[in-house]
């Protein structure tokens, strides 16, 4: 009997990193759906360099996670600011946690690109990126995750990262993409002009490859799936996949009341918008919180798309910043509105609101500061932006010298 | 011997063709092109909305002899038109010599 139950242990315990290493790969694949998205809503003058871009800060964050970023996000903790640092992580039975850490941590790094597509320098980006996954995202997801950080200690929710992954991501975009600048000719006369991506396709493909993944991305959150575990996974696929179709639903009706057509290109963003927002509390809401969340960030993501484009007159090509950055703060928040317990809505008070608000500004201010201190530096060594010939020209031509479509004909603007 | 150009819509090329082969035209070159008209094409593009008056349409250049340039004329108006702004043009103009390349041979005859 005894050797039964420790057999059963055992077995518990292969399944649940078998869980953690084949939801590990489906965020791996998200990587793909970043690419094609933000391939599809830009132009193909400058499709290369969004492909290399999103290619090379997988790897650099693959080697910089595994180098000290894990060290820095898991090590033991110091003064609940950040972990102990060390180098080449090699220990040899969490393996499936630096394989699962490491895809989230690509993931912040990837939204970056998207907003300051098709005008900016690559080698600047790579040196970006490299920081990101080894300073940035790692500190800031010690005070979440690791268990000793100042944030966990408050009771600061985010189950599988709005904020941790997707808003850190959003929040740099924001900066990366004021201090790159607009795409030349993005406005004129203070007004904000239309450039259209060159394929919904690949952009459609790519919202698909990303919902794929993200049952990944909250579901493996679990960190477990034998025993009751998986009906918990159970649960948060379900909250995770309603979310993102209420946010496409809440887009898609928005847009055709307020343009007069149903708008892919935001519907597709409503899909992520609700899957953003869902991912801080999709283990602690149920289905109907789900839902709310989705609807609210199906909206939310329309109208900040115009007011990030049309009032702040920061151009993001792919809506990055309010996807990750504004979605994946209120869904953050709104863990403390439609938490089954602890919730507002569900008689718990503003405790948990306070302490959501308390862990978004907090993620925010650090996000934006250092991503500040360093795209500044950035911005008055290398130079952010590649000069107004390559822009024009395309950056696949010049930073790369190949075309992503040579044998096609296509539009030239 | 006149040579009749049109700009028609693209839609509109499968009936233009065959209204033309109905009056004996067999022979003509056509190219797609791009213009500037009076119609204006309305988008939205991420809630930024955008006019473009960049037109898409099919060329058509049909070379014919005088007996044919009436019915061929009146062909492409029947068949070219929906009756909504940005249903083309006709033009025409003489043509002063035709050879045909394998033979040699010149003038009205070639077009036959």
């Amino acid at each position: 009997m005894e050797e039964v139950v420790k057999g059963m242990a055992e077995i518990n315990g292969v399944l649940d990193i078998m869980w953690i290493l084949i939801a590990g790969a489906l965020v791996f694949f998200m990587q793909a759906g970043f690419t094609l998205v933000e391939t599809g809503f830009t132009r193909s003058k400058n499709t290369i360099n969004i492909i290399m871009k999103n290619l090379m800060d997988f790897c650099i964050g693959s080697v910089g996670f595994w180098l000290i970023g894990y060290a820095l996000m898991y090590g033991d903790d110091i003064g609940t600011f950040i972990g102990t640092p060390s180098l080449f992580f090699n220990n040899a039975g969490e393996m499936h946690n630096l394989f699962f850490q490491t895809v989230f941590c690509a993931t912040a790094a990837t939204i970056v690109s998207g907003a300051i597509a098709e005008r900016t320098k690559f080698t600047t980006y790579l040196v970006f990126s490299l920081l990101m996954t080894v300073l940035i995202y790692p500190i800031s997801g010690h005070w979440v995750w690791q268990g000793d950080g100042w944030l966990t200690k408050l009771g600061f929710i985010d189950f599988a990262g709005s904020s941790v992954v997707h808003s850190v991501g959003g929040w740099a975009a924001l900066v990366a993409a004021a201090l790159v600048g607009p795409r030349i000719g993005k406005y004129t006369n203070g007004k904000s002009n239309a450039i259209p991506g060159h394929s919904i396709l690949l952009g459609a493909l790519g919202v698909f490859i990303l919902w794929l993944g993200w049952y990944g991305f909250n579901g493996g959150s679990q960190l477990a799936i034998s025993g009751t575990n998986v009906t918990a996974v159970s649960n948060i696929i379900i909250t995770t996949n309603l979310a993102g179709a209420a946010g496409a639903l809440a887009a898609m009706f928005f847009t055709w009341i307020k343009y007069g057509k149903p708008d892919a290109s935001m519907t597709l963003n409503g899909v992520l918008a609700g899957l953003v927002g869902v991912t801080a509390g999709c283990a602690a809401v149920d289905n109907f919180g789900a839902i709310a969340i989705g609807l609210i960030c199906g909206v939310l993501v329309v109208l900040s798309i115009e007011f990030v484009d049309k009032k702040l007159k920061v151009d993001d090509p792919v809506g990055a910043v309010s996807v990750h950055g504004v979605c994946g703060a209120i869904g953050t928040l709104l863990v403390g509105v439609f938490a089954t317990d602890g919730g507002l809505l569900y008689g718990g008070g503003f405790g948990q609101l306070g302490v959501q608000a308390v862990g978004v500004l907090g993620i925010a201010a650090w996000a934006i500061g250092t991503s500040f201190i360093i795209l500044f530096i950035l911005k008055k060594t290398m130079g952010l932006r590649v000069s107004e010939k390559e822009e024009v020209d395309g950056l696949d031509i010049h930073e790369h010298g190949m075309e992503a479509y040579p044998d096609f004909r296509l539009n030239e603007h | 011997m006149k040579r009749i150009e049109a700009i028609i819509r693209k839609s509109k090329y499968r009936v233009v063709k065959d209204a033309l082969h109905e009056v004996g035209v067999n022979f003509f070159s056509y190219w797609d092109v791009t213009g500037i008209g009076n119609e204006k094409e309305g988008h939205v593009y991420r809630g930024v909305s955008y006019s473009t008056s960049d037109i898409q349409r099919r060329y058509l250049s049909i070379v014919v002899n005088d007996d044919f340039v009436e019915v061929t004329i009146k062909a492409l108006l029947d068949s070219a038109a929906t009756g909504e702004v940005g249903d083309g043009k006709i033009f025409v103009s003489d043509m002063e010599e035709i050879y045909r390349i394998r033979t040699g041979e010149k003038g009205g005859e070639t077009l036959r």
